[in-house]
């Protein structure tokens, strides 16, 4: 039994987890002061991957970095990096595909703080800076805990998109999903089960455990 | 001297009103703002803390000018530090009581000398949440004035306060804007209760 499929999947769900925290949580609290077009348009294609087939997020990823022409010849020639059929490849497509689950929560959260709160931390001389990171992210905890495993376990079952741009290349780019349908195609029966049932029992702990840290946060430190 | 000119649209359910106020007020006074519900009372003290923008309008403190609509000047609230009692007190439910003043100052003296003033000395450890309103909008005074500003600006601020601490905080805030030389504005309905502090009226009505 293969178990690398399993670990690339975590692996790939760790590190796009890591980098959504860090690009999604200042642009959730971009997106949650003011409304403009701009604004507007940004939220609908971040919120995009929620609606379309992931086959079509993922066939349009394939043609934008195909290392024959357009940006990912561009990006092959000058950094020597490629994003088709390569692990990199998946963190941008699984990045952009769960970027709704991290942002979504975390900028709910943060327009529903009052915004008395940000505005007497400014009239204490707080930077905007200082107001997020010591006075609105520790107030929104939980919602930013929800996001976090939102997004790893929905990266965990990602396969549409997984499979478009990156195939099913053998420690690189399969990943449990893709070894469930291999193993199916095969007709291995035994394999395919074992690796769904360890994707299964990874996202009941993580989505119970939501459910738990919530319900022991459930009163609204606002109360 | 500060000197305010300011008018700003106001959007209500009667329509559309104007927010007009000229004014010149000494350094050091006490101004009782008074007025009718939506008359712009808390949107007035917003505009003077850089919080909201005037559509026209002319704030100097002293020598400095904080807006100038004429010329686009807007100083911002961070180098404005007005300090500012929210009229629900925006206390931050993640800090404790002794967190809140060190958020605003790194001066451990004035510190404990407000929780003294505010009578939370024993509840420092505790957060907004474990608080009584009373003594949630003591700390809401306490973290405005832990900046020391040249200009406070309070919306309501003991309306949870029983008579009797009521008395005893104008007291003492009394001493303290002495001290401080800070000019108030107290957006009050009840004048009564600013009768101690021998403020000046400031009467507000969108027109």
């Amino acid at each position: 039994m293969d178990l690398a499929p399993i670990w690339l999947t975590l692996k790939l769900a760790g590190i796009t987890t890591l980098v959504l925290l860090v690009v999604g949580l200042p642009l959730a609290w971009w997106l949650s002061r003011g409304r403009s077009i701009f604004k507007i348009l940004i939220e609908a294609i971040i919120t995009m991957p929620l609606v379309l087939p992931p086959s079509v997020l993922g066939f349009y990823l394939l043609m934008a970095f195909s290392p024959q022409h357009g940006v990912g010849k561009w990006l092959l020639q000058t950094f020597n990096v490629q994003f088709v059929f390569s692990f990199q490849g998946l963190i941008l497509a699984s990045v952009i595909y769960s970027m709704p689950f991290m942002i979504g929560p975390v900028r709910s959260a943060l327009q529903q703080l009052p915004a008395s709160l940000a505005q007497a931390s400014y009239t204490l001389g707080k930077s905007e800076w200082q107001t997020f990171r010591y006075v609105l992210l520790p107030n929104i905890k939980p919602s930013v805990f929800t996001a976090i495993v939102l997004t790893f376990a929905h990266t965990l079952g990602e396969f549409g998109v997984v499979l478009m741009i990156g195939g099913s290349i053998p420690g690189i780019t399969r990943v449990a999903s893709i070894a469930v349908y291999d193993s199916v195609e095969n007709m291995d029966y035994a394999s395919a089960n074992t690796y769904s049932f360890i994707l299964l029992a990874i996202t009941f702990v993580l989505v119970v455990s939501v459910f738990i840290y919530n319900k022991s946060q459930s009163k609204s430190p606002l109360e | 001297m500060i000197s305010i000119d300011i008018e700003k649209k106001l959007k209500g359910y009667g329509g559309q009103q104007w927010l007009k106020i000229k004014r010149e007020f000494a350094i050091g006074s006490i101004v009782n703002i008074c007025g009718p519900s939506g008359a712009g009372k808390t949107t007035f003290l917003k505009i003077v803390a850089g919080l909201i923008q005037s559509d026209m309008g002319y704030i100097k403190v002293g020598d400095e000018l904080w807006l100038d609509t004429s010329s686009s000047v807007s100083i911002s609230p961070q180098k404005r530090k007005t300090g500012i009692v929210f009229q629900d007190y925006a206390l931050f439910p993640n800090m404790a009581v002794l967190r809140h003043l060190e958020y605003a100052t790194d001066d451990r003296q004035w510190i404990n000398r407000l929780l003294h003033v505010g009578k939370l000395d024993t509840l420092s450890t505790h957060k907004p949440e474990c608080l009584s309103g009373g003594q949630q909008q003591r700390l809401a005074i306490l973290r405005a004035l832990a900046i020391k500003p040249k200009l406070l600006l309070m919306d309501e601020p003991f309306s949870a306060l029983d008579k009797q601490m009521k008395n005893a905080l104008i007291s003492e805030l009394k001493q303290l804007f002495t001290e401080l030389g800070c000019t108030v504005f107290i957006v009050s309905h009840n004048p009564e209760e600013l009768s101690d502090l021998g403020s000046e009226v400031l009467e507000i009505d969108a027109v």
